[in-house]
C-alpha cells in the first residue's frame, strides 16, 4: 500500500486528542467548583498547607519547557539538528525535576497524614478531605502526563537522532511539542486553584 | 501532500512569550497574597486564562495554523463552559 | 507483487499480506477487515447478552423464585447491560459499517490512521478480556448494573474493580475510532466531495465522532474516579466522607447521555442511505438532516439531567434539564419526517433492507414518543426506575440502534461479502423478531405505568398478566435472531457467489467499486460531481 503522508492530518488528529485530555482535566475541575462552591473555607485552610514556593518553582520551569520545546521545533525546521536536540534535552531534564520536587512535596503531605485515608485527615472534616482527596489525584494525574511526556520526548530524542525525524519531516515532534504544552495548559490552571486560594 | 508553508516562529519571539508568561505568573502570585476576597480566584482564573490563550496561540501554533483548529479550540472550550455551567443550575439552587 | 495478489484486483478477503490465517486478521490494518472483526465480535457477545436477556425474562414468568435468584439475577442485568452498552451498541455501527464504508463512501482508500484503527480493535478487545474476568473472579460478579452508581459500587464486595477499569479500556477504542473518523473525513474526502455532496451515513458518523471524543473522556475520568474511591478511599463520590454521590450521577450522565446519540446517529444516518436506494428517489430535505444531525450531536450533550430528575437536584436544573430534552426531540422528529417524505410517491422496493429500515421508523417512533413522557417532570416522577424506562430505552436502544444495524447489515451484506443471503428467510426472521420485539416490550410500557420497578428478580401477584406476555415475546424474538443469524452466517460461507456491483440500484460510491471490495477499494480516485441520491435523471 503506497505510504500516504498528511502532516495537516497528523496534527489535526493529536488535537482531536488534546481535546479528549482537555475535558478529562475539565470534568475534574468542575468536581473541584462544585466541591469548592460548598466548603470555601475548608478548600482555603486547604490551599494555606501547599508550598507556594515549590508551585511557583514548578510553575516557572514547567514554562521554561514549554518555550525548549517551541525552539526545538523552529530549530528543527531550520534545519539545526543540534540545536533542536539539545533543547529537547533541556526539556526532558526540567521534566524529570518537576518530578522531583513534586515528590518532595507529596512526600511532605504524607508525612503531615493528608494522604487519602490517613487518620489525621479523616478528623479533618469533609472539606479537607475533599481538597486533599482532589489535589492527589489532580496533580498525580498531572504527574503521569509528566511521566509519559518523558517517554515520548526520549523517542523522539531518538528518532531526530536516527533522522527519521528530519527537516522537512516532523511531525512526531510536533506533535510531542503540542502534548507538552498541554501538559502546561493543565498546570497553568491547577497551580492557582490548589496553591494560591486565599 | 506535506508541501504546505510552515510558518518558522523565531526564538527571539519565544522568548518574548515566556517573558510574557512569567510576568504573568509573577503577577497572579502577587495579586492572590492580597486580601480581596471572592475577587482573588476571579483575578487568579483570568490571569490564568490570558497564559493559556498565550500558550495556545504561539506555543501551539494556533495562531499560524489553519482558522478552523481555532474554531474547534473555542468550540471545546464554549462545551467545556456550558456544562459547568449546567451543572450549578443544580449546585447553586440546591 | 506479483500479478495475482496486486491491491487493484484481489478482494480484500483474498488479499495476502504479511501474516497467515488468523494473523492476517487481528493484524490487518485494512479497514475493511477490521471492520468485520467488530462486527464478529459483537455478534458474538450480543448472542451471550441476548441469551442473559432470555434468562431474565424466564425468571420473570412467574412471580418469586423460577430460575434464579435476586444475586444471580443482579449480576445478570449488570452483564447483560455491560455488554450490550459498552461492547455493542456504543462501538456499533460505526465500528462495524463505518470502518468497513466510511472511507469507501467519502472516495478514500483507508482511514486517516490505519494503525490507530487496529490499536482500536485490541483496546477493545483487552477491555471485553478484563471485564469477562470480573465474572469469574474471587468475590463474584458485580452487581452494580452498568451504571455504577456511586456509593453502591464502591460498598459492594463485588468485582466491580475489572469491570469498570475494562469498561475504562474500551473508552481508548471508542475515541481513537473518534479521532480517526473526524480526520479522515475532513482530510480524505475524494476531490470534488464537497462537504454537502457528502453521503449522510459519514455525515452522522462526523456528528458522532465529534461526540466519542468529547464526552468519552468524562466516562473515564469518572470510571477512573470510582477506582480509586475503591482502592483508597479518596471521598469524591462518598458522602460518609463530604462526596456527593449526586455528582458522580452527573458526570456519568454526562456521558452515558451524549452515549444514547453515539448510538443513535449512525443507526439514523444508515436509515438515510437504505431509504432514497429503496424508494428510487432523492432524499428529502438532505440539509435538513445534515443539520439535525449536527444539532442533535450538540444539544444532545447538555441534557443528561433527565436521568436524574428523581435523585434530588435542584428545582431549577429539572426545569432546565426538561426544557433542553424537548429540544433535542426536535431535530430527531425533522428526520422521521424526512424519511417518511422520501418513501412518499416513490418507487418503493419491498426488500429486507427496506423492511428493517421502516421498522425501525415504527420502533424508533414508540422509542422517542415515550421519551417525552420520560422528559416531562410530572409523569417522569411516577415512571420512573419501572419497566416503563426499561421499555423506552430498549425500543431506543434496540428498537433504534439494533433495528439500523440490522437493516445496515442487510443492505451491505452483499457487498461486504461478496455472496447473497437467501431474501425468504431473512424476511420470515425479520417478521418473527418483529413480532416478538412488540410483544417483549409493549406489555413493559403498561407494567410500568402499574407501578412495577425495575431491576427486582420478583414482583407483586398482580403484574403476572403483562409479564407471562413480555416473556412470551422474549422466546419468539430470540427465534427470529437465530433465524436471522443462521440465514446471514450460512450465506456469508455458503450463499450465492455475486459480483454485481450494485445489486440495490444505490447511488453512492461503495456501489461503484467491486463486490467485494480490493484491498484499496478504488483503481482511482473518482472525481465526485454529483450529490450522494441523484435519482432525479
Amino acid at each position: 500500500m503506497t505510504v500516504h503522508r498528511d502532516d495537516l492530518g497528523d496534527k489535526m488528529g493529536m488535537w482531536l486528542f488534546i481535546f479528549t485530555e482537555l475535558l478529562l482535566f475539565g470534568m475534574l475541575f468542575v468536581v473541584y467548583a462544585v466541591y469548592r462552591s460548598m466548603h470555601p473555607e475548608a478548600f482555603k485552610l486547604g490551599g494555606d498547607e501547599l508550598d507556594v514556593v515549590m508551585g511557583t518553582i514548578n510553575t516557572i520551569i514547567l514554562l521554561i519547557s514549554s518555550m525548549t520545546v517551541a525552539m526545538s521545533i523552529s530549530a528543527m525546521q531550520k534545519g539545526n539538528k543540534k540545536l533542536a536536540l539539545t533543547l529537547l534535552t533541556i526539556t526532558l531534564i526540567i521534566a524529570v525535576v518537576f518530578l522531583v520536587n513534586k515528590y518532595f512535596e507529596w512526600g511532605a503531605k504524607f508525612e503531615y497524614g493528608f494522604n487519602p485515608g490517613a487518620p489525621e485527615l479523616l478528623e479533618l472534616g469533609p472539606g479537607t478531605i475533599l481538597f486533599f482527596g482532589l489535589y492527589f489525584i489532580m496533580t498525580g494525574i498531572h504527574a503521569l502526563h509528566i511521566i509519559i511526556g518523558i517517554a515520548l520526548f526520549i523517542y523522539v530524542f531518538w528518532q531526530i537522532r536516527k533522522d527519521k525525524i528530519h527537516q522537512t519531516d516532523y511531525v512526531w515532534l510536533e506533535n510531542t511539542g503540542l502534548y507538552w504544552h498541554l501538559v502546561d495548559l493543565i498546570w497553568i490552571f491547577l497551580f492557582p486553584l490548589f496553591y494560591l486560594i486565599h | 501532500m506535506s508541501e504546505e508553508k510552515h510558518h518558522i516562529v523565531s526564538y527571539r519571539t519565544h522568548a518574548f512569550v515566556l517573558l510574557a508568561l512569567l510576568v504573568l505568573t509573577g503577577i497572579s502570585v502577587a495579586i492572590t497574597q492580597l486580601e480581596m476576597g471572592p475577587m482573588n480566584t476571579l483575578a487568579a482564573m483570568i490571569i490564568a486564562g490570558i497564559k493559556a490563550a498565550i500558550v495556545l496561540a504561539w506555543f501551539m501554533h494556533l495562531k499560524f495554523e489553519s482558522r478552523f483548529f481555532a474554531f474547534m479550540v473555542s468550540a471545546v472550550v464554549v462545551v467545556f463552559l456550558l456544562v459547568l455551567l449546567v451543572t450549578f443550575f443544580d449546585y447553586s439552587y440546591r | 507483487m506479483s500479478e495475482a495478489n496486486n491491491a487493484h484486483n484481489v478482494s480484500y478477503l483474498e488479499y495476502k499480506g504479511q501474516y497467515k490465517g488468523l494473523f492476517a486478521w487481528i493484524f490487518s490494518t485494512d479497514h475493511k477487515r477490521i471492520g468485520l472483526l467488530y462486527l464478529y465480535t459483537m455478534l458474538l457477545f450480543f448472542s451471550v447478552a441476548a441469551i442473559l436477556g432470555l434468562l431474565m425474562k424466564t425468571q420473570l414468568i412467574a412471580p418469586g423464585y423460577t430460575i434464579m435468584g435476586p444475586q444471580t439475577y443482579n449480576s445478570l442485568f449488570t452483564l447483560h447491560g455491560i455488554i450490550m452498552i459498552f461492547i455493542i451498541v456504543v462501538p456499533g455501527l460505526p465500528a462495524v459499517f463505518g470502518n468497513f464504508f466510511l472511507p469507501i463512501m467519502i472516495g478514500a482508500k483507508d482511514v486517516a490512521f490505519p494503525k490507530l484503527n487496529l490499536l482500536s480493535w485490541w483496546f477493545y478487545i483487552i477491555g471485553i478480556l478484563i471485564v469477562l474476568t470480573s465474572q469469574f473472579m474471587g468475590d463474584g460478579p458485580p452487581d452494580t448494573g452498568w451504571t455504577f452508581y456511586a456509593p453502591y459500587s464502591f460498598r459492594t464486595p463485588t468485582n466491580v474493580l475489572p469491570a469498570v477499569f475494562g469498561a475504562f479500556v474500551m473508552g481508548f477504542s471508542s475515541i481513537l475510532t473518534g479521532i480517526n473518523f473526524v480526520v479522515t473525513i475532513h482530510r480524505m474526502r475524494a476531490p470534488g466531495m464537497t462537504w454537502f455532496k457528502m453521503p449522510l451515513f459519514p455525515w452522522t458518523l462526523y456528528g458522532t465522532a465529534w461526540i466519542q471524543i468529547l464526552a468519552t473522556p468524562v466516562i473515564g475520568i469518572t470510571l477512573l474516579l470510582i477506582i480509586a474511591e475503591r482502592l483508597m478511599g479518596i471521598g469524591i463520590f462518598d458522602p460518609a466522607l463530604g462526596g456527593d454521590p449526586i455528582l458522580y450521577q452527573h458526570l456519568f450522565w454526562i456521558y452515558s447521555h451524549p452515549a444514547v446519540y453515539i448510538m443513535i446517529l449512525p443507526g439514523m444516518g444508515a436509515i438515510s442511505e437504505i431509504i432514497p436506494v429503496f424508494s428510487r428517489k432523492t432524499i428529502f430535505g438532505y440539509k435538513a438532516i445534515v443539520l439535525s444531525t449536527m444539532a442533535i450531536a450538540f444539544v444532545g450533550y447538555f441534557v443528561w439531567g433527565h436521568h436524574m430528575f428523581t435523585s434530588g437536584m435542584s428545582g431549577r436544573a429539572l426545569y432546565a434539564f426538561s426544557f433542553l430534552t424537548f429540544l433535542v426531540a426536535i431535530p430527531s422528529a425533522i428526520k422521521v419526517f424526512n424519511w417518511v417524505s422520501t418513501m412518499h410517491r416513490g418507487s418503493l422496493h419491498m426488500q429486507t433492507p427496506f423492511y428493517w429500515a421502516v421498522s425501525f421508523i415504527f420502533v424508533f417512533m414508540i422509542g422517542g414518543l415515550t421519551g417525552l413522557v420520560l422528559g416531562s417532570l410530572a409523569t417522569n416522577v411516577h415512571v420512573h426506575d419501572t419497566h416503563f424506562v426499561v421499555a423506552h430505552f430498549h425500543f431506543i436502544v434496540f428498537g433504534g440502534t439494533g433495528y439500523a444495524f440490522m437493516a445496515a447489515l442487510h443492505y451491505w451484506f452483499p457487498k461486504m461479502f461478496g455472496r447473497m443471503y437467501d431474501m425468504n428467510w431473512a424476511n420470515l426472521g425479520w417478521g418473527i423478531f418483529f413480532i416478538g420485539f412488540n410483544t417483549l416490550y409493549l406489555p413493559m410500557f403498561y407494567l410500568g405505568i402499574m407501578g412495577m420497578p425495575r431491576r427486582y428478580y420478583d414482583y407483586l401477584p398482580d403484574f403476572h398478566g403483562g409479564n407471562i406476555v413480555s416473556s412470551l415475546g422474549a422466546w419468539v424474538m430470540v427465534s427470529g435472531i437465530v433465524i436471522i443469524f443462521a440465514n446471514l452466517i450460512r450465506s456469508a460461507r455458503h450463499g450465492e457467489k455475486t459480483s454485481d456491483k450494485n445489486p440495490w440500484g444505490g447511488k453512492t460510491l461503495e456501489w461503484q467499486v467491486d463486490t467485494p471490495p480490493t484491498l484499496e477499494n478504488f483503481e482511482e480516485i473518482p472525481t465526485i460531481v454529483k450529490g450522494p441520491y441523484d435519482y432525479e435523471d
